[in-house]
């Protein structure tokens, strides 16, 4: 038999996501729903957790291909019109020598939000499926996941500065082109499938094995 | 750890509790010791970071996002950057990029821009600034849980230091072209974001509350 590790819901108890003050249900049942210190709603698990994230990640994933197909910005110098999509943009900056900036801006928006997707889903899977192996990774691998994927924004405010810098009529304008808006909404929703996606629920398989044992 | 239901019954007595913490990446319960100043805490199970303890924690938060919103109003008076090109320039500041995507038909993306580089940044600094400032002048501020709530919210989407990358960026592939030069606000920007971190890397969120309470005692 395994020693069972307390948790608050174990307890009988859950910490408030604003504070981290640990309250009874018992208070909750006596008092209200709200955490006595910030007042923010208390809820052992955020509430529809893996749908919740599913759905934003079929959402995002959606929104993954114009983000990728159709142009992010146009630059037009002396007549020339250069399109770029956000691939089209890195392989510029390789072509250019500037191969540090072509590495940041490929990991930022090329890598970051597929790997982000693959990520949560393989996340919000594991845990559907029950599995109990390799806790501590994921629970890292969540972690790494929430903190990267507000990185990929670069490209956006790149163009933001772009359009508004490079605006010399008839030498030189750049325009943004639809697929920054595609682009934006993979960056956003996937933040928002990150935050909707709870943690804890890697764990509570492994506490739903023991209480079986 | 919180060992046996005795001890756990014990500090729920009331309903909640300080004395224990429960994980939020993994739920697991720990007491909470007396740790030094300048420690951490991390959870023994899944590694994620509980506590931090810092000297002074909340003079010095406050006196970094004081000085990080005297930045923050510098980087809005001044260019960013200068673009030069066949004898014409033209310069940007913080906000034009959002008002250029506005402009172009992009107003989702304007917004986005408006409230990752500007809202959420200067929101964060005012937040912290009126939380702290009459702690320090020993009153206790108004709406605290709004506001501690309303920052937890705001923190993802405030994005200066990734949007420095987005300017990096944008500068390197315009001197490709280009004389593209760094303007006074960049500078400011930079320093804002450099204070920032500083004032979040030296809050400690249980003081706050400790401190409240010493306050409405
Ligand atoms: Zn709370
Ligand atoms: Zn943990």
């Amino acid at each position: 038999m395994t020693v069972l590790a307390p948790t608050a819901q174990s307890m009988n108890a859950m910490s408030c996501h604003i504070c981290g003050l640990l309250v009874s249900t018992d208070y909750i049942t006596a008092h209200s729903a709200h955490c006595p210190r910030c007042d923010a709603r208390l809820h052992s698990r955020k509430p529809n957790s893996l749908n919740r994230t599913l759905a934003l990640l079929i959402a995002a994933a959606i929104f993954y291909v114009p983000a990728n197909i159709y142009p992010v910005l146009t630059l037009v110098s002396f007549g020339k019109a250069t399109t770029n999509t956000i691939m089209g943009g890195v392989i510029e900056l390789a072509q250019g020598g500037q191969w540090t900036i072509a590495v940041i801006v490929f990991v930022a928006s090329v890598l970051v939000p597929i790997f982000k997707i693959v990520a949560l889903l393989f996340l919000v899977l594991s845990v559907r499926m029950k599995k109990t192996r390799a806790l501590r990774q994921r629970s890292v691998l969540y972690r790494f996941t929430e903190f990267v994927g507000r990185w990929s924004m670069i490209d956006i405010f790149m163009i933001s500065i772009l359009i508004a810098l490079v605006k010399l009529q008839s030498i030189a304008t750049v325009t943004a082109g639809p697929g920054a808006i595609a682009f934006a909404a993979v960056v956003i929703i996937t933040m928002f499938a990150a935050m909707a996606f709870d943690p804890r629920l890697i764990w509570d398989v492994s506490r739903e094995e023991d209480d079986r044992n | 750890m919180g060992e046996g239901a005795a001890i756990e019954n014990d500090v729920m007595a009331a309903g909640y509790t300080e004395a224990l913490v429960a994980c939020p990446e993994c739920d697991l319960v720990h007491s909470v010791p007396e740790i030094e100043d300048g420690e951490q805490g991390h959870c023994i199970r899944c590694g994620s970071l509980l506590y931090v303890r810092h000297r002074n924690s909340l003079d010095r938060s406050l006196a970094f996002a004081i000085t990080g919103l005297f930045f923050f109003i510098l980087a809005n008076m001044f260019p960013l950057l200068t673009f030069e090109l066949d004898g014409q320039s033209q310069s940007n500041r913080l906000i034009d990029g959002a008002i250029a995507f506005m402009d172009a038909g992009y107003w989702e993306l304007g917004l986005v821009v408006f409230v990752a580089s500007i809202v959420a940044p200067l929101m964060v600094l005012i937040v912290l600034i009126s939380v702290l400032l009459p702690m320090r002048l020993n009153i206790a501020p108004t709406n605290v849980k709004v506001q501690i709530r309303l920052l937890t919210h705001l923190k993802p989407w405030a994005m200066s230091e990734i949007f420095i990358l987005g300017i990096i960026v944008a500068f390197v592939k315009l001197s490709d072209f280009a004389d593209v030069s760094v303007g006074l606000s960049l500078v400011a920007f930079v320093l804002m974001v450099a204070a920032v971190v500083m004032a979040y890397m030296t809050l400690d969120d249980s003081a706050i509350w400790r401190r409240l309470k010493e306050l409405k005692a």
